[in-house]
């Protein structure tokens, strides 16, 4: 008989090992599918896991890859954690990315074709200023109203893709796109672009806004006060209210910083590897973000490493698709099965397993 | 009594835990119709001992025997089956069912409501348990409650009756009518296993005592040849720290609340209605009464948790009612709250950050929004060191000190913090005597300093002992405070059953008025 003890406090060891026993689980778990699909196993996980870095035919292209598709995951999922931590339940982090790039094009367009080094800091502003107006609305209408900011986030996603498609065919079409849909691309208009900072390896300014967060949310964690009050809410909600942390302040500061984040990396996206506002713009980072913050443990650095992980199981599944025909949903289950077998082996952390038998008297 | 035949005999019962042996090589004996008490400290193993009798958890080692057989109960159900009931401190009751409704629930073969409701009748007029059994359990009080678990045990008529601290949640009145039944039911010839650890009631109703000490039996002895002072070292293992009371010199009014009301925040919880007291410098209010009459929502309505008008709560003259906890900590008034994991500390957060909870701002660890952790490390070691918190430094998790430890760690950092007025909810709850008893000097050497003290609790005998001034908390309604001294039990059963008017009711003080 297995028998489950709780552990007096968190192991350190499995806190750091269980991501990694869970990316174990999942080649193995991920193989067996993969064989059952028909495809050699081990040269599945291969192309997902090895190819896209190492193989010298694809990594010229797929390792710039891995920053251009880890930054906005990382960006994006740094300002979720610090609301998932507090118990903050923003899901809407897609609908939030494509508002900081309709804010950013808008006032980028708006400039077209004037040149000034300060009209790029203005588009990050804006995009800043799009994503956390858009979080705002659950924010006030959660501590106003008290409705629940999981569905209101949520389905204002739909509502910015509609207003995102809207713009790429009305007030933001390329008029001399020849009746295309889609904007101006950013990346032929100088003062509005994003590029590759350093050639070959993928580094934009959305890549170093990201890692900016990553140090700006660990110092707000681990030393300011906000960040303790961030901990203690989601940890003891009663405890932190007899601490004295106002909890609506705090729902409209963390909603507010996943949003601002989410906006900075579709600004960011816009500008540079996108290039223009297009009907299918937004391609699911705030989504996969969620599963980022979770798989990082919602802690800064671990995201860091998720985001990268999350990045590679991209890449190495579009080779896989490519180059060995396996089907994208397998991929998608792939990326379930990470996220799945994460969250049971958290189990270690707070658990001890036993093995006893079953005494009988 | 000692001519009766034994009922239960236990020989060497062991039950170990991880990383801890709840019971070691226990062995004593219960006779027939004896009232036995079980005595020791919070982790001394009693519950798992009765646990173990009443076979819900299984020993390690050892043995026991029920009338010259074996007995050993693979489950509760084949306990009661051989004659062993048990009352729990915390019982299981469904609001919304009617008195029978619930006894049938916790029935192997419950006869029809009819009879049963007959059968109830009958055993509650025999035991003077009044009780009718088509009340709804929702309306009943706690003491009510326990009789409905007292008479579902009783229905099954048991040779063992097992009671694990039954008075806690009682009044004196209610207290007198258990000690009647469980006399009557000792005489015919039940016996009865009696856990707490007030000594007093013990001496009063129990014919012996074993005593545990860390998981093994330190003493067997009969509770009434001995003072209550000799059982409190048995439990305890040292000479028992008896709190000492400097003469009470109170000076202005430092903490008033003015024909307070509010509702609770809880939709079950009791409502606040014209409540108002005045604490002066110096001074030790207690505050007693059944628990869920209003002490949580007193409780925030002066942490700041619940906000009021900002005149119905002052501090020094001045109205807070209005602010925030933060504001309140700043001007001086602190507060720890009765339930210690999720409210008065965070469970999985080491003591370093629990010390910071609420010792931020008035140890100077807040710089421009940051936290300062050396200082924080620094108070938790204090709080450690000065309040003889039991742990292996302030890097631990407060889940995992006991609770008695965690009890003097969030009152140390609420003393330690120096307040101008501290209230306390239940500072001494499920806290062993010799904690108890220093967790009351601090509090009884914080008022001599000159702080004004509100202890709310529903242990009379601490608020006897420390309080300079007594009133009672009933239906969110709060007596006026009276003087400790030359109070009396059946005063003090009078106020916490809500008689606001006694004195009016009181003869000696008409017969004063009328001089």
């Amino acid at each position: 008989m297995i028998r489950l003890e709780r552990r007096p406090t968190p192991s350190r060891f499995w806190t750091v090992a269980t991501p990694l026993l869970a990316v174990g689980l999942t080649m193995i778990a991920g193989g067996l599918m993969f064989a059952a699909l028909g495809k050699d196993p081990v040269l599945a996980i291969r192309t997902i896991f090895f190819d896209p870095l190492f193989n010298p035919q694809f990594a010229a292209y797929s390792r710039p890859q891995l920053l251009v598709k880890a930054g906005p995951l990382i960006l994006i999922a740094v300002g979720l954690s610090l609301g998932f931590r507090a118990g903050v339940w923003n899901i809407g982090a897609e609908g939030q990315y494509i508002m900081g790039a309709l804010f950013a094009g808008g006032v980028g367009l708006a400039f077209f074709p004037a040149s000034g080094w300060y009209i790029f800091p203005l588009m990050v502003l804006a995009g800043a200023l799009g994503g956390w107006l858009w979080a705002m609305i659950p924010a006030i209408l959660r501590t106003r109203f008290n409705t629940n900011e999981i569905l209101v986030s949520l389905l204002l996603v739909y509502v910015a893709q509609q207003l995102l498609s809207a713009m790429a065919v009305g007030r933001m079409r390329n008029p001399e796109g020849g009746g295309f849909p889609g904007s101006r691309n950013f990346a032929q208009y100088p003062a509005a672009s994003n590029p590759e900072l350093i050639a070959g390896t993928g580094m934009h300014w959305g890549v170093v806004t990201a890692f900016i967060a990553v140090i700006f949310a660990y110092v707000l964690l681990q030393r300011h006060l906000i960040g303790f009050q961030i901990r203690l809410t989601g940890q003891a909600p009663r405890a932190a209210r007899f601490a004295g942390v106002a909890p609506a302040r705090l729902v409209i500061f963390c909603l507010g910083m996943s949003g601002l984040t989410a906006g900075l990396a579709g600004m960011f996206e816009l500008t540079g590897p996108a290039g223009r506002i297009s009907i299918d713009f937004n391609s699911g980072y705030g989504f996969t973000a969620i599963i980022v913050a979770f798989l990082g443990r919602l802690h800064p650095f671990g995201i860091v490493l998720a985001g990268l992980l999350m990045a590679l199981t991209y890449i190495g599944g579009e080779l896989a698709q490519f180059m060995l025909g396996v089907p994208s949903a397998a991929i998608q289950a792939f990326q379930g099965m990470l996220l799945f077998f994460l969250l049971a082996v958290d189990l270690l952390s707070n658990f001890r397993i036993r093995l006893a038998r079953a005494k009988t008297t | 009594m000692t001519d009766r035949p034994t009922l239960l005999e236990i020989r060497g019962l062991t039950k170990a835990y991880p990383g801890v042996v709840a019971n070691d090589d226990v062995s004593f004996s219960i006779r027939e119709g004896e009232v036995h008490a079980l005595l020791g400290e919070n982790g001394a193993g009693k519950s798992t001992l009765v646990k173990m009798i009443y076979g819900l958890v299984r020993p390690d080692a050892g043995s026991m025997t029920l009338r010259g057989h074996d007995y050993a109960p693979p489950e509760p159900s084949s306990a009661r089956a051989a004659g062993v009931a048990m009352v729990f401190q915390h019982f299981s009751l469904f609001e919304a069912l009617d008195v029978a409704e619930n006894v049938a629930l916790g029935m192997e073969n419950p006869p029809p409501q009819r009879q049963l409701a007959r059968r109830i009748r009958e055993v509650s007029q025999a035991y003077g348990l009044p009780l009718d059994p088509s009340r709804l359990v929702g309306e009943l009080s706690a003491g009510e409650r326990q009789r409905v678990e007292i008479i579902r045990c009783l229905l099954q008529d048991p040779k063992l009756l097992i009671m694990d601290e039954p008075t806690s949640v009682l009044t004196p009145q209610e207290v007198d009518i258990l000690f009647r039944t469980l006399r009557q039911l000792s005489a015919e010839g039940t016996a009865i296993l009696y856990i707490s650890h007030k000594l007093e009631e013990i001496r009063a109703l129990c014919d012996s005592a074993t005593i545990l000490r860390l998981g093994k039996v330190v003493g067997t002895c009969d509770p009434r040849a001995v003072s209550a002072r000799e059982l409190a070292e048995q439990m305890v293992g040292s000479s028992l720290m008896i709190p000492e009371r400097a003469p009470a010199n109170p000076g202005p009014v430092v903490l008033e609340i003015d024909t307070l009301n509010l509702r609770s925040a809880n939709p079950f919880g009791t409502s606040l209605r014209d409540v108002s007291l005045q604490v002066r410098a110096g001074e030790i209010l207690g505050i007693g009464g059944v628990a869920g009459n209003g002490q949580d929502e007193l409780l925030a309505a002066l942490s700041g948790e619940a906000r009021a008008l900002a005149q119905a709560v002052k501090l020094n003259g001045v109205g807070i009612g209005s602010l925030g906890p933060l504001d309140r900590r700043t001007l001086g008034l602190l507060t720890a709250p009765e339930e210690r994991l999720g409210h008065a500390a965070a469970p999985d957060m080491t003591l370093t950050e629990n010390a910071a909870l609420t010792g931020a701002l008035r140890q100077g660890m807040l710089k421009h929004g940051f936290l300062n952790w050396a200082r924080a490390r620094s108070f938790a070691e204090d709080i450690i060191a000065r309040f003889d918190v039991r742990t292996p430094g302030p890097h631990v998790a407060a889940r995992a000190l006991s609770g008695g430890n965690l009890q003097k760690f969030v009152i140390g950092r609420e003393v330690l913090q120096r307040p101008v007025a501290l209230v306390v909810n239940q500072p001494t709850w499920g806290v062993d005597a010799s904690a108890a008893a220093s967790i009351r000097q601090a509090l009884m050497d914080l008022a001599a300093g000159g702080a004004a003290v509100v202890v709310i609790s529903q242990d009379l005998d601490e608020l006897m002992e420390i309080s300079d001034r007594f009133a009672a908390l009933n239906e969110g309604r709060l007596s006026e405070p009276r003087p400790t001294a030359g109070l009396d039990v059946e005063r003090i059963g009078l106020m916490l059953g809500g008689a606001h008017d006694m004195d009016v009711a009181d003869p000696e003080e008409i017969a004063h008025v009328a001089e």
